[in-house]
């Protein structure tokens, strides 16, 4: 078998579903079925997962650094809102596509801006471009509501049949849902050969530029389509609590979703999905611990993390799984790899 | 006419705080490229340091500084030795997520301890009010300021071009191999510097309670002002992030007077464009090291 032939047939064998994911999903399915009284916090979750899974996208698998990853959240949110809000597209699902793409459009137009400069640059000029975000939906107060924000959203039944109830179950199926769907098409770009270039890249620009790839293309395009995803988990925060403030563009909603992907890991896409299920039960038991102060806790995590080593601390948390996994399914199986180790197998 | 010139110093007093605020960073951040978000949090420890010795011990205002000074840099020398040091070699989103980190602790650990609201230092009478110059009304708070922060500056200047330390930090920064095979204690030049930054910032937080306000949250509200010193003055000299503070302070001032409604925008936007254009600063050096 010629080299190029390997290549194809172990990136073949890695992009195979494999048991532990089903294992995932099914119980990501049997939460939501078993806990009816917890919809609203699940399907924070499921928010954040999504929100975690875009950046996961630049940052795990393109190497960007962005400080200002809520700049699209706020821009999904707000788009979302205002069309409810005015009527100009009522049925949920696609005012959810428009809003995605209104934060494609400015993921675009700024990621001209973020490939120029090394990790410095790009993280004052994400930071600025939320921030930036963040003083002209306070300027133009008229149409975003201001630090009251949009109020009075109504959101029509989802494609005309299922309505959002007081419970939250509607929306939390309707998250989950375009949660799943949205985690497909990751898990597909990822692992097709555009996916592959990426890493490339991360790994060294340099050389990904040597052998042909269109290193600042490929980068726009990333960095476009997270903008995309993250624009859709804004849009679903507003169309699930009917609200959107200030708050969707402010700097501890990009540092809160940096801290959800480094407990999850980098790189893998599970890494957001875990990551926000715990980071939203550390949060629930440090504001039981402390109701004002969490954000104490929140910090502590991080600089622990930071200390201990991202990559050291993954393997302790993957122990567990990984065991179970090549019980199972023998000592080949693909486990759950931290970081670091991907790195490593991508270099060999 | 006299209100342009009042606005003028004004804006001088504020990018001369600034600059003795985010000087510290321009050593952290600009010299020795360790991302640094948590810059303000020791400029905070100075503020509260400072006020809970004035308003609850009844100290002169004029002891509170360098109290506030000593305090800031004992803090950071402590956690430099602790915490940072073992940083400097790991990437930018380490460097970030651990300072963000220290700043979501500071920022609940002073609103747990100090409570929420806005602080106050009780000002001696001798600073309050203003005098005219010529028809310009000159803040009494402010030449203070101005006469501080000045001497301050010309006193780094000196320290840096002129001392035998000043030339071990520049070898230290510029090559810390070669720095170490010819016997300077880089560590140690290291810490006494992150040491002194803080000290400085906390200085600044001290004075600058008054003008900018001082509450839990001031590390997260001035972060992207002292970054923006920083990137935008370059690392190169002291000369390049002080003529970048004096800037955004005399734009900030105007900006906040004269187009109240456009507010920070217009600074976020000069400061993109400015990154974009000279990704390593207005005044820093040509190529990365």
């Amino acid at each position: 078998m010629s080299a190029p032939d390997q290549v194809g047939f172990h990136a073949q064998q890695h992009a195979r579903w494999h048991w532990g994911e089903f294992a995932f999903w099914i119980a990501a399915l049997a939460c939501a079925f078993a806990f009816p009284s917890r919809y609203l916090i699940m399907t924070d979750i499921v928010r954040l997962a999504l929100f975690a899974l875009s950046l996961d996208l630049i940052l795990g698998y393109a190497g960007i650094v962005s400080l200002g990853h809520a700049a699209f959240f706020g821009v999904g949110a707000y788009a979302a809102g205002l069309l409810s809000l005015h009527g100009i597209i009522a049925e949920p699902v696609i005012a959810l596509i428009v809003a995605g793409l209104a934060a494609t459009l400015l993921g675009f137009a700024t990621s001209f801006l973020v490939i120029r400069g090394v990790d410095l640059t790009r993280l004052m000029v994400t930071l600025g471009i939320a921030l930036l975000l963040e003083a002209l939906a306070e300027r133009f107060s008229d149409i975003t509501g201001g630090t009251d924000g949009l109020q009075g959203i109504e959101m029509q039944p989802i494609l005309g049949r299922f309505g959002f109830d007081m419970f939250g179950k509607t929306g939390l199926f309707y998250s989950l849902i375009v949660l799943f769907l949205l985690f497909l098409l990751a898990r597909r770009i990822v692992h097709s050969p555009f996916g592959l270039s990426l890493r490339a890249i991360k790994n060294n620009p340099l050389r990904a530029a040597a052998i042909g790839i269109p290193v600042n293309r490929r980068l726009i395009a990333i960095y476009t389509l997270a903008a995309f995803y993250a624009g859709i988990a804004g849009a679903l925060f507003t169309q699930t609590t009917a609200l959107a403030s200030l708050d969707v563009f402010a700097f501890e909603r990009s540092a809160d979703l940096m801290l959800v992907l480094v407990i999850g890991g980098t790189g893998y896409l599970y890494g957001g999905l875990i990551g926000a299920v715990v980071f939203r039960m550390l949060q629930e038991v440090f504001s039981a611990i402390t109701p004002q102060y969490w954000q104490f806790w929140i910090g502590l995590v991080l600089v622990v993390i930071v200390l201990v080593g991202r990559a050291r601390l993954h393997r302790w948390v993957l122990f567990l799984p990984n065991l179970v996994i090549t019980q199972f399914a023998g000592r080949k199986a693909a486990v759950a790899v931290p970081e670091s180790e991907a790195q490593g197998e991508s270099h060999g | 006419m006299t209100s342009v010139l009042t606005n003028l110093f004004d804006g001088v007093a504020y990018g001369m705080l600034l600059f003795v605020l985010a000087c510290g960073l321009a050593v952290t951040l600009g010299l020795m490229n360790f991302v640094n978000l948590a810059h303000g949090a020791f400029a905070m420890a100075g503020g509260y340091v400072c006020a809970v010795l004035v308003n609850q011990y009844g100290w002169p205002f004029f002891a509170g500084l360098p109290l506030a000074f000593v305090a800031s840099a004992a803090i950071g020398a402590v956690l430099e030795r602790l915490l940072y040091r073992h940083l400097y070699t790991r990437s930018h989103l380490d460097q970030v997520l651990f300072s963000v980190g220290l700043v979501f602790m500071s920022v609940a650990a002073v609103d747990y301890i100090m409570g929420s609201s806005r602080i106050f230092i009780n000002l001696p009478h001798a600073l309050e009010g203003q005098f005219d110059v010529f028809g310009v009304g000159i803040g009494r708070y402010r030449l203070m300021i101005v006469v501080i922060c000045g001497l301050l500056t010309a006193g780094l200047q000196l320290v840096l071009a002129r001392t035998r330390f000043g030339s071990r930090l520049r070898a230290a920064v510029d090559d810390p191999r070669a720095a170490s095979g010819l016997g300077i204690n880089v560590p140690q030049v290291f810490a006494f510097t992150f040491a002194f930054g803080c000290g400085l910032a906390g200085l600044g937080g001290a004075l600058s309670a008054e003008i900018l306000g001082l509450d839990p949250y001031f590390p997260l509200k001035f972060m992207i002002y002292f970054l923006i010193v920083v990137t935008v003055g370059g690392a190169s000299s002291i000369t390049g992030p002080f003529l970048a503070s004096l800037l955004l302070g005399i734009a900030d001032v105007a900006g906040k007077y004269y187009v109240p409604k456009l507010g920070p925008f217009v600074i976020y936007t000069v400061m993109i464009v400015i990154l974009l254009w000279r990704p390593n600063g207005l005044f820093g050096r040509t190529s990365a090291r």
